[in-house]
């Protein structure tokens, strides 16, 4: 009884950080905020999912789980390699030496350091 | 002992691989441990050219004080970023660019406070500088830059420290 109690509230926890998360996408209004949305909220959603599914194994099925736990681990390694990826697309296209604050003593940021601009053909 | 550092050039590797190994055949036989230790020495030799210098850890055991540091602030991240995206209305909400000075210079450590700076509070680790002396971190609100730096600087970069260098 307890157990159904705390599997459905992790289930519950869950749902709402996964909702906010999809949410965040849709109303936050520029491209490196939309970013934050998914990579965290949805820590959280994905995590309270695996929680109630190793808690249902102990309690219901009567034997532990570990796979959770590594879906936890590939999930942590990833997501910052996804965001890392993302952002940097985004400094590519969007940012140039000027917007982006100073590199501190090395002078530039390793996503612009490409050599010099190809010149201009006209 | 020479042979031995050259069949097994990363032992911390070796032993993840086989805890993983186990872990995802999720049965507790010899079976899998003896195949996810053939899999723990095989995976880091042919990998060995990417990965040159050996990793050394000084503290290994701060490692898990570590884990549990960031997974609570994962948890309290989510209900901040959650507040943000539901209550602040973007009008009020200010983006922008930080610039972190990093005094880590282990490859391996700069790697592991990016990773923990994109899953914590409103933040996201997006480059580095040309030679790996800063960090550009993404802040969702970032009303108070110099408190975030101090943040991950304290929190963060300082732990590492004591692990890897």
């Amino acid at each position: 009884m307890i157990a159904e109690y705390l599997i459905a509230g992790f289930l519950i926890i869950a749902g709402v950080f996964g909702f906010v998360g999809s949410f965040g996408l849709l109303k936050l209004n520029d491209a490196m905020s939309r970013l934050h949305a998914p990579t965290k909220a949805t820590t959280l959603g994905v995590g309270g999912v695996l929680l109630a599914s190793m808690a249902h194994g102990v309690a219901i099925e009567g034997h532990l789980s570990l796979h959770e736990v590594m879906i936890t681990l590939f999930l942590f390694l990833t997501a910052p390699v996804t965001a890392l990826f993302i952002a940097k697309l985004h400094i590519h296209l969007h940012e140039t030496k000027t917007s982006l604050p100073k590199a501190g003593q090395d002078g530039i940021w390793a996503t612009h350091n490409i050599g010099e601009e190809p010149p201009t053909q006209d | 002992m020479r042979l031995l550092k050259r069949l097994v050039p990363h032992p911390f590797l070796t032993l993840l691989l086989t805890i993983t190994w186990v872990l995802l055949t999720s049965t507790w036989t010899l079976n899998s441990l003896v195949f996810g230790f053939v899999l723990g020495i095989v995976i880091p030799f042919l990998t060995q050219p990417y990965w040159p210098q050996q990793m050394r850890l000084k503290k290994p055991l701060k490692i898990i004080e570590y884990i549990l540091l960031v997974l609570y602030d994962i948890v309290v991240a989510n209900v901040i970023v959650a507040r943000i995206v539901v209550f602040k209305p973007n009008s009020k909400r200010q983006p922008g660019w930080i610039a972190v000075p990093l005094e880590l210079r282990t490859p391996e450590a700069i790697t592991v406070l990016a990773g923990t700076i994109t899953m914590t509070p409103g933040t996201v680790a997006a480059d580095v500088s040309a030679e790996g002396h800063a960090l550009l971190v993404h802040c969702l609100d970032a009303s108070d830059p110099k408190a975030v730096r101090d943040e991950i600087k304290h929190r963060y970069e300082r732990r590492l420290m004591e692990i890897f260098e």
